[in-house]
């Protein structure tokens, strides 16, 4: 692990690596994997609308719902198999921990009201403040009820226990919608916040 | 089982080029054909990744290739064993949708008292069935969810024969791996032998009690509830066992082949 310790208080040098090769990699076909998968999400969705509307198609990505089909169910596996890797290697290395615990819900609360008012520090790009490890804690949570709830509509009668525990298959569609919605939710406010403190894209691409 | 297919239509001058320059290599299959022609939102392919339609068509055959890939993905994901939740009858929808690659007005009429259904290819009884003959084998009924691949579902109640059951009264060689299917509107299907030999596969000839409505696939319908709709063919006049991949009238398109939930 080359990754500064997170506890401490001292900014880093510019050449000391904030985010690891393998969270760039996997951060970036992350990134790949969600779009292609909403993307080609609100297509088939467009199909047979759960709410009184639909996604206008030119955002959409297959061009009807057989070609979005086979987008969404290739993308599952880049999104599935990257997102195991993630969360393994997260595990392995101990990074987990030390990037986003303690999370405490007092710090979180301060945090966010420094946030709205403009005066939450972005120094440090190697410590996240209780706003962001909620954020990607949450948006990773997110990821995992979206493939948990997918797999309940792909496959509603090989998995009898998640499709129970979703409230059956057409609940987990809602739920597999309003998870989306959630993930979009935070996809926004994440890009605003880094064309906000554009550091932490140069974090994302080269290291440091 | 009609999955809603508005063909895209607005591609641009050059996409329009490169697509009659390869249009040889597109007339070798229907399907590729088909596929090619409506499966593409050429806009978003560029927009994510600024390629040309010739790199457009690489990803097509990826993405196929994926599609065959997690058609033995889900062979191995089934269990034989799983039964699909039932359900009572209060739970019924009614009333149960109509879907076909048509309206309802074109829903064909089959004459019941001439109707022979055909039985062929890897079976020891090839021959000929009067709906009597089919009414006169054991009957089970089921209430079960049809899933559409639109994402909507609905529950509705089956009667007739076990499938596994018929298949056994034709002789038929459970070793071979598809069973096909034509139908009285042109459609036709094809699923796998252990699918074929689920209990819960039906041969339905009722629904919710009385003879199977022309909508709902009269003279019959295959009814798979380990299967998306447009898996289960209705107004069957042929069946027959083989090891030859038949295909299926939406397959052939660009659906998934397996289909199964």
């Amino acid at each position: 692990m080359t990754t500064a310790s997170a506890s401490s208080p001292t900014r880093l040098a510019p050449t000391e690596v904030v985010q690891p090769l393998w969270v760039r990699v996997t951060h970036w076909l992350n990134a790949l994997g969600a779009i292609l998968m909403v993307l080609s999400g609100w297509r088939i969705y467009n199909a047979s609308p759960i709410f009184g509307f639909r996604f206008p198609e030119s955002i959409t990505l297959g061009g009807w719902l057989a070609g979005a089909l086979q987008w969404h169910f290739a993308a599952m596996w880049l999104l599935a198999v990257n997102g195991i890797a993630y969360l393994a290697l997260n595990a392995v290395t101990g990074r987990a921990r030390r990037r986003f615990l303690p999370l405490l819900p007092r710090q979180f609360v301060a945090d966010l009201g420094a946030a709205l008012h403009g005066h939450l520090s972005h120094d440090d790009p190697a410590r996240y403040n209780a706003v962001q490890k909620a954020a990607y804690v949450g948006a990773t949570a997110l990821l995992v009820l979206m493939v948990l709830s997918g797999l309940v509509l792909w496959k509603s009668v090989q998995f009898p226990v998640l499709r129970t525990l979703l409230g059956g298959y057409e609940s987990a569609r809602v739920v597999h919608f309003l998870a989306m919605c959630a993930l979009v939710v935070f996809f926004v406010v994440h890009v605003v916040m880094v064309v906000r403190v554009p550091r932490t894209l140069r974090t994302m691409l080269i290291g440091h | 089982m009609n999955p809603n297919g508005s063909p895209r239509t607005g591609l641009s001058q050059a996409d329009r080029k490169g697509l009659i320059k390869d249009a040889d290599r597109l007339l070798t299959g229907p399907a590729r054909r088909l596929f090619l022609g409506r499966g593409l939102t050429l806009g978003g392919l560029a927009m994510l990744t600024g390629c040309s339609v010739t790199d457009s068509k690489t990803a097509e055959s990826l993405l196929m290739a994926v599609s065959r890939f997690n058609d033995r993905v889900q062979a191995w994901l089934f269990d034989p064993k799983q039964l699909a939740p039932t359900y009572p009858e209060s739970m019924i929808t009614r009333p149960f949708p109509f879907n076909a690659f048509y309206g309802i007005e074109r829903v064909p009429l089959v004459d019941a008292a001439g109707f022979r259904l055909k039985v062929g290819g890897r079976v020891q009884q090839p021959g000929s069935w009067t709906l009597e003959q089919l009414a006169s084998l054991p009957q089970q009924q089921q209430i079960t969810r049809h899933i559409c691949v639109e994402g909507w579902s609905a529950i509705g109640q089956w009667g007739g024969v076990a499938f596994a059951h018929f298949l056994d009264r034709v002789g038929a060689d459970l070793t071979s791996k598809y069973v096909g299917f034509k139908c009285a509107d042109d459609y036709y299907e094809s699923i796998d032998m252990p699918t074929a030999l689920h209990p819960q596969t039906l041969l339905t000839l009722s629904f919710e009690g009385r003879t199977l409505p022309r909508p709902y696939g009269f003279p019959m319908k295959l009814r798979m509830p380990t299967k998306l709709g447009y898996k289960n063919p209705k107004h069957i006049v042929e069946i027959f066992v083989t090891n030859d991949y038949p295909g299926g009238y939406w397959e052939d398109q660009g659906y998934n082949w397996f289909g199964g939930s």
